[in-house]
């Protein structure tokens, strides 16, 4: 009778094994479900439509390992996913500036990715036009990725596994700039936050604490006119009074357009999974929210170019600010964060 | 039989001649650019130029991009090309633009643009001429450069005495889209087959068509700073060849 028990606890130790295997496999399986598009209640219609790009299973999964590969770097050493962490939104968590090759530093904090396709613009300043260029930035910067498009296509045209990723989502073996465009932007597109418990909140499925309401209120009240809901940005550019850092000497979004008024100007980010994406500002200069918030309740008048909703300073108490942190706190999605399809696929264990 | 015959020709001959009544036949203009420094042929490093202020400089680098060519009837009527096309010194086919199913008439002017569209510069990965790979691409604030020009003068500033003019933007007050309008004097006549048209491209009139660039002061030109007087140069760039 023992002995009974011991073949069928084996036996459902091995299906539970053999499961674990299968599912191992799956987990890495993009479906056509994985890639359809579905525009969360109460966003806007998007900023880039997948009009000429609509995502496939093979365009996406192509997308994937291009973001994971640094083969997109000059001496294969700095994939997207290097500066881009999953689990942090795809910020670089504790990381003021972002790294490139041979250990050399950028100009600013690697931003989160997520809602990218309501994005009208991308990049701290707001340089890059359309989401399907933006990799061709850190792709072709000196002291990023250091590549030129132009080899980054050659070297892929020359490795199989590629050639044949390409074929299974364009339809051809040719490789090029703008196919790897597309299937990044199938990719980084598809990266959509819109499950987090103030989400859940929104849709009635949850609740939250009295301190977390009264900290949605006081960000209702302070901080939405430009982190307006449900994105969390209004798309804009805004001095906040920040110091010019003389050793960085950014100047902000002036570099793109030219004009003085757009000097130390930067774009107003998203503050979904703020949580996990410190340190804060465009140069990381804040490590944590408390830092930020005390920031805004300082007075900026008589600094030039601050934007008139903050320059007299936010009031909040120190009370206010806790309750503010709760909130944002609320903003964590970890469906998101924990997200199969976003998974590195070289933690496939082969 | 031959009755038959004959019925079968003539209206296989009908045939014909109603198709090309409701279809008339389009023919094949090719348009060479010609890169001149006045009135030399231009050559790559090996020989020196003057500019308008007597510096010395040598030319090793044209680039640029011609697009939306238009051809005008006196009548007014027009045919248009949405095509780009990606003028490389260094490669004679490119120098060499062909538009095709271009209907007959008597055309009297044709105009273009140096440069991409705002609508080009704005719409994501794009392919042929415009692909990125090309490296006529801002990759830090998305768009095209529409023209590069490299080289160098003794005068120049710049490490190595380099002299580098890549000059682009679409956006206003930077906006360096030029249109450039030429006046066919024997009106250009096509008929079937295939045309030709020649344009003088003179690099000298990039540094004093309409300013005159000291290389002393500007010698490299790389984002907005300068980017509409090149522009405002190289409107003038062009000259139909004889």
């Amino acid at each position: 009778m023992n002995r009974k028990y011991f073949y069928i606890t084996a036996f459902c130790l091995g299906c539970i094994l053999l499961s674990a295997f299968i599912t191992g496999d799956d987990y890495f399986t993009i479906t056509a479900a994985d890639v359809k598009l579905e525009v969360p209640k109460g966003f806007p219609q998007p900023v880039y439509d997948f009009k000429n790009n609509t995502p496939t299973p093979a365009g996406f999964t192509l997308g994937r390992k291009l973001f994971y590969d640094p083969i997109l770097s000059k001496d294969s050493s700095i994939s997207c996913g290097f500066c881009h962490q999953r689990i942090a939104a795809f910020a670089h968590i504790d990381h003021r500036i972002s790294h490139g090759i041979n250990g050399q530093f950028g100009l600013r904090n690697v931003p989160p990715l997520q809602n990218l396709i309501w994005q009208t613009a991308f990049m701290w300043d707001g340089g890059i036009n359309n989401l399907e260029v933006q990799p061709l930035a850190p792709m072709n910067n000196h002291v990023e990725m250091a590549e030129t498009t132009a080899n980054v296509v050659q070297k892929l045209q020359h490795n199989k596994e590629y050639v044949a990723m390409f074929k299974a989502a364009f339809g051809d073996t040719v490789v090029t700039s703008q196919k790897m465009l597309r299937a990044i932007a199938q990719f980084t597109g598809l990266m959509i936050s819109c499950n987090s418990r103030y989400d859940k909140f929104m849709r009635g499925e949850d609740t939250l604490s009295a301190n977390e309401k009264r900290g949605l209120q006081l960000f209702r009240d302070n901080c939405a006119q430009c982190h307006k809901e449900p994105l969390f940005t209004d798309n804009t550019y805004r001095n906040i009074g920040l110091t010019y850092d003389t050793a960085f000497k950014d100047s902000g979004r002036v570099r793109i357009t030219g004009d003085m008024k757009d000097f130390m100007k930067f774009k107003v980010p998203s503050l979904r999974n703020v949580e996990m994406t410190y340190p804060y500002m465009h140069d990381g200069r804040f490590s944590t929210l408390k830092q930020v918030l005390d920031h805004y309740t300082q007075s900026f008048v008589g600094v030039p170019g601050v934007d008139p909703r903050v320059v007299n300073g936010l009031h909040l108490t120190l009370q206010d600010k806790q309750d503010v942190i709760a909130f944002l706190k609320t903003l964590t999605d970890k469906d998101f964060l924990y997200d199969h399809r976003f998974v590195d696929p070289g933690m496939r264990r082969n | 039989m031959l009755r038959r015959t004959l019925y079968i020709t003539l209206s296989i001959a009908a045939l014909v001649a109603a198709m090309s009544f409701i279809a008339p036949s389009q023919a094949k203009l090719v348009i060479t650019f010609n890169s001149y420094v006045g009135n030399q042929l231009l050559k790559l490093d090996s020989a020196t130029y003057k500019n308008e202020l007597g510096q010395p400089y040598t030319v090793s680098k044209l680039r640029y991009y011609v697009g939306n060519l238009s051809l005008i009837t006196n009548e007014g009527t027009s045919f248009h090309s949405d095509e780009y096309f990606l003028v490389d010194e260094t490669n004679d086919s490119s120098k060499q633009v062909t538009l095709r199913n271009v209907p007959p008439g008597n055309y009297t002017t044709i105009s273009f643009i140096i440069g991409v569209d705002s609508l080009q510069n704005c719409s994501g990965a794009q392919s042929g001429a415009l692909d990125p790979a090309n490296a006529m691409f801002w990759t830090w604030n998305s768009g095209y450069i529409f023209i590069k020009m490299e080289g160098a003068s003794p005068l120049s500033k710049s490490p190595g005495h380099l002299l580098e003019f890549h000059v682009g933007g679409y956006k206003a007050p930077y906006n360096c889209i030029r249109t450039v309008k030429l006046s066919l004097k024997n009106s250009l006549q096509i008929a079937n087959g295939n045309a030709a048209l020649n344009i003088k491209t003179d690099l000298s009139q990039l540094f004093k068509a309409q300013h005159v660039i000291d290389f002393s002061k500007i010698s490299s030109v790389t984002d907005f700073h300068n980017s509409t007087t090149i522009a405002d140069n190289y409107a003038q760039m062009f000259s139909i060849l004889q």
